[in-house]
């Protein structure tokens, strides 16, 4: 078996182990904490933020067109439409400015 | 009979309920599967260890991470700890998620937390959160599209990887922020929703500039939750949820 396979197969048992870990160590308490309870709640929130916010330091004017489109989008239409959307602007905006 | 065949039209309603929302999720993925491929040759792959790779980890960011790693000859245990820390937001979801999944059968579990990506996450999140059930079959339609067009596309992005041309033009590198930025738009009627995002980007930004990427998400991610749990329970809604 070649080095790469190793890595290929220790790369997917870890990251198995990071998809079903933290709900093994949750579900060995028998009740929730309100506390824990809140900050899961925050948790799509919280992870998402942190794929998109870096992204703004190296946007120009094409991305921030994009994101604007979609969060004005956002007020009234639903995930795909922002998408399209988005995605949309972004593409017409980058024929102009690069 | 009769109920047996109403159930039956309903898993199977499920299943595509989940197929029409994992749509967006397939198309914004699609140019990085693509991407992957071709990458994973460039790197030194073979167009089987970059299937495989895509089919046992499925995970997009730490594959790239994985394979840019292994062309720079990171020792390879270096290589598994970036994927591991890449991916280390699961913990978050899973224990999220499991809330959401736990009363079904173990094995339908197991398979659940193996399919289990950002939106795969998030979708099942905001489903749960309308009061709507999460059940198998409709979490099932909404990931195995995306997990069979990934692995189908990083095949052939590692056959044909060269021929893709100019993906700056097409926005491709900046799809996913723009589908990711709609998914924390899509939590915005929840308690702390503002504070946690701000204290997540501003956090995140900080910690990108200093700790450097991929530690920048988990730190972030922290940050967040951490706000949610300090902040005086009346105020994150816990125990007025529906």
């Amino acid at each position: 078996m070649s080095t790469t396979f190793w890595i290929i197969l220790a790369g997917a048992v870890t990251t198995y182990f990071t998809r079903v870990g933290g709900h093994l160590v949750i579900s060995r308490f028998d009740t929730i904490h309100p506390r824990v309870e809140a900050g899961l709640n925050a948790v799509p929130a919280a992870v998402l933020t942190t794929l998109v916010a870096p992204e703004l330091l190296h946007a120009g004017p094409a991305e921030w067109a994009a994101l604007i489109v979609t969060v004005l989008v956002s007020l009234r239409g639903g995930l795909m439409a922002m998408f399209l959307a988005g995605a949309a602007m972004l593409i017409l905006a980058r024929q102009f400015v690069g | 009979m009769t109920a047996e065949a109403i159930s039956e039209g309903r898993t199977g309603g499920d299943f595509w309920d989940g197929v029409r929302l994992s749509m967006p999720v397939v198309v914004a993925s699609a140019p990085f599967a693509i991407l992957f491929g071709a990458l994973a040759v460039d790197n030194g792959f073979s167009v089987l260890e970059a299937f495989l790779m895509s089919a046992l980890i499925f995970g997009g960011a730490s594959q790239m991470v994985g394979i840019e790693l292994f062309g720079q000859h990171v020792a390879p245990w270096l290589v598994v700890l970036s994927i591991f820390a890449v991916n280390f937001r699961h913990v978050l979801y899973s224990a999220g998620l499991g809330r959401r999944i736990a009363h079904w059968p173990v094995l339908q579990q197991a398979l659940g937390y193996f399919i289990m990506t950002d939106p795969q996450y998030a979708v099942a999140e905001a489903r749960a959160q309308s009061g709507q059930p999460v059940g198998f079959a409709w979490y099932l339609g909404l990931g195995l599209p995306v997990y069979v067009f990934w692995v189908i596309e990083s095949g052939l992005g590692a056959v044909f990887g060269r021929l893709i041309p100019d993906t700056h033009a097409l926005g491709i590198d900046f799809l996913l922020p723009i589908y990711f930025l709609g998914l924390v738009l899509g939590f915005r009627k929840r308690p702390l929703w503002l504070p946690v995002v701000l204290a997540s980007a501003i956090a995140s930004i900080i910690a990108y500039g200093t700790v450097g990427s991929p530690w920048h998400v988990s730190i972030g991610a922290i940050a967040g939750v951490l706000l949610a749990m300090i902040l005086p329970p009346h105020h994150s809604g816990v125990g007025k949820r529906p």
